[in-house]
């Protein structure tokens, strides 16, 4: 009787101690979780009138902390996007019991209720937390929360969006994006979501991929989805770690612009005048990587280089980096001009150095393939 | 009266012309007392918001008639006229930000020039390829198709992307209707490049 008082007691004291919260908090596979989703507004069937107000109503955190809530698992795209040299880090949470849904290794279908959450930092400082959420089946939903001065709590910013919230270069700032803003970019053909593909989070990671970072501890590859049976595929369809193929300067090339315009870039895009192949499959051939590099050569835009004939620019002019629109919208920063058109202010020269020395490459290949024929 | 205030007023109200314009089209999607709609179906109503919304005043270029400049109907709603090129922009400075040419369809300031677009259903030059949901994703969101670059002055987006849905979609109708003008307005030109600008890390 006494040892059972004792035990009682005990069990209070570490529950009121948060012993008991931490053990409870544990990872788990989500497909063993119960289902703890905070409620949240909207009926079902259609999207949400109303987004929480504040991100820690977003189920991003353990109530009253900013400690990451270890249902939502930590990844890490391969080939990030580039943000002015935005710190990132991201978290997924698939509701309990689910799974995404493969038809092939580059169509996913994320179950309703899947919440995806983008942090950025500058200087060591969180700006902005992206959330996007699969509220009903009716389609997704864009938020962004600012983080406030003392770094304790990140409100929803206005549907328009914030403007010059943080300056990441002398001059250039930092903008929190519209919500048609995100739309332009998630919803433009394919999956609506960009970071979380076969390919991005292939356990055979680039080393050469511009602000490529390092796995951490605990973040999830597309090993860890198959291994924990949250991702429903055909068996054998991700036996084999997806990869780029060609030489390295290739494949860290190709998979910077698949990530990095390859949303809109790409033969599904709604826009017609912007359908280039830059968006890479998570198992290309070589002969359709060459199929695109073709293509891309063989392509005019409707944007002219200065001082040139209109419709005579070439998305890609092998052996002239300098003639190619590719990295000559890359480079520049002015309105009509910049590549991608929003999101960033400052030309991310890692990428333009790559990009450039790919093209480069390519006036061999010509040669060789020419020689060849 | 001096150049500044002439500046300010100029950059005053031309945007509050062009919103009191859009307040009004936008009353009038409800019945009013002193000017009821005229609109009986989605043409008839877009070409009714088109004429308040003065698109003709800088999407069709002007001509000189013989009370001064007025809209060229033979080319409405084509844009800048291809065959014209405009010779350098007079150098702005002080508190004169921005020109326009004689004929209303292309501007210069701090963004660069830019050229009023092609609204005609022409394929290849107009809005021929277009969606309903692009048009309504470039007014809404500012951006070229509602994916690209940014709308460039002077055009009022966000004053004629306050109108509802089925508004713009009656515009957007409207301009369906009207006869296609072959006419490839020139691609906007950027100010000079500021290339020196390095990310913190």
């Amino acid at each position: 009787m006494t040892r059972g008082w004792v035990a009682a007691v005990l069990a209070l004291m570490l529950a009121a101690s948060g012993v008991v919260r931490t053990r409870a908090a544990q990872p788990r596979p989500a497909a063993v979780e119960a289902a703890v989703q905070p409620p949240l507004p909207g009926p079902p069937g259609r999207l949400p009138d109303r987004l929480p107000d504040r991100l820690s109503e977003t189920g991003l955190y353990l109530p009253g902390t900013l400690t990451v809530d270890p249902r939502n698992r930590a990844f890490s795209p391969q080939y990030p996007l580039w943000t002015d040299g935005a710190r990132k880090a991201r978290w997924i949470r698939l509701p309990a019991g689910s799974r995404i849904v493969a038809r092939d290794a580059d169509a996913w279908e994320f179950p309703v209720g899947t919440r995806l959450w983008k942090e950025f930092a500058f200087d060591g400082r969180r700006v902005e937390t992206r959330m996007l959420w699969r509220a009903t089946a009716a389609g997704w939903t864009y938020a962004s929360y600012v983080w406030n001065d003392a770094q304790t709590e990140a409100t929803l910013a206005p549907a328009d969006g914030q403007a010059d919230v943080v300056e990441v270069a002398p001059g250039r700032r930092h903008s929190v994006p519209s919500r048609q803003d995100c739309r332009a970019c998630h919803e433009n053909g394919g999956s609506n979501v960009l970071g979380f593909s076969a390919l991005q989070l292939s356990p055979d990671r680039d080393a050469g991929a511009p602000h490529g970072e390092a796995l951490q501890p605990g973040m999830i590859t597309l090993r860890t989805l198959v291994d924990e049976h949250l991702i429903d595929a055909a068996p054998g369809l991700f036996a084999r770690a997806p990869r780029i193929p060609g030489d390295a300067r290739t494949r860290s090339a190709l998979g910077y612009l698949s990530a990095n315009c390859g949303h809109c870039h790409n033969p599904q895009s709604t826009a017609a005048t912007v359908r280039f192949p830059l968006r890479m499959p998570a198992y290309a051939s070589a002969a359709q990587v060459d199929e695109v590099i073709d293509g891309l050569a063989a392509r005019t835009t409707k944007w002219d280089l200065p001082h040139s004939v209109p419709g005579t620019t070439s998305v890609l002019k092998p052996g002239v980096p300098d003639l190619s629109a590719l990295v000559v919208r890359m480079r520049s920063r002015r309105p009509s001009s910049q590549m991608p058109p929003l999101g960033t202010t400052v030309a991310d020269r890692d990428a333009i150095d790559l990009v450039s020395a790919w093209i480069d490459d390519l006036d061999r290949r010509e040669r060789v393939h020419g020689a060849a024929q | 009266m001096p150049r500044r205030v002439l500046s300010i007023l100029g950059f005053t109200m031309i945007p509050a012309l062009i919103s009191s314009v859009t307040v009004v089209a936008n009353n009038n999607a409800r019945p009013a007392a002193s000017a009821a709609a005229p609109a009986t179906d989605a043409v008839a109503r877009g070409k009714y918001l088109v004429q308040f919304g003065s698109c003709n005043d800088c999407h069709t270029p002007f001509r000189l008639g013989p009370k001064g400049p007025e809209p060229d109907m033979a080319r409405q709603l084509s844009g800048h006229p291809s065959a014209l090129v405009l010779p350098p922009p007079p150098a702005l400075n002080g508190a004169w930000v921005w020109a326009g040419a004689g004929t209303n369809t292309a501007f210069a300031g701090p963004w660069g020039i830019s050229y009023t677009a092609n609204l005609t259903p022409d394929k290849e030059t107009g809005l021929g390829n277009w969606t309903e949901e692009q048009f309504l994703m470039a007014l809404r969101s500012g951006r070229h198709e509602g994916k690209g670059r940014p709308i460039l002055p002077p055009m009022p987006w966000k004053f004629v992307g306050s109108l509802t849905d089925d508004d713009l979609k009656a515009v957007f109708a409207y301009l369906r209707s009207i006869p296609a003008v072959s006419n490839k307005v020139p691609s906007p030109v950027d100010p000079p490049e500021d290339t020196k600008a390095e990310a913190k890390q």
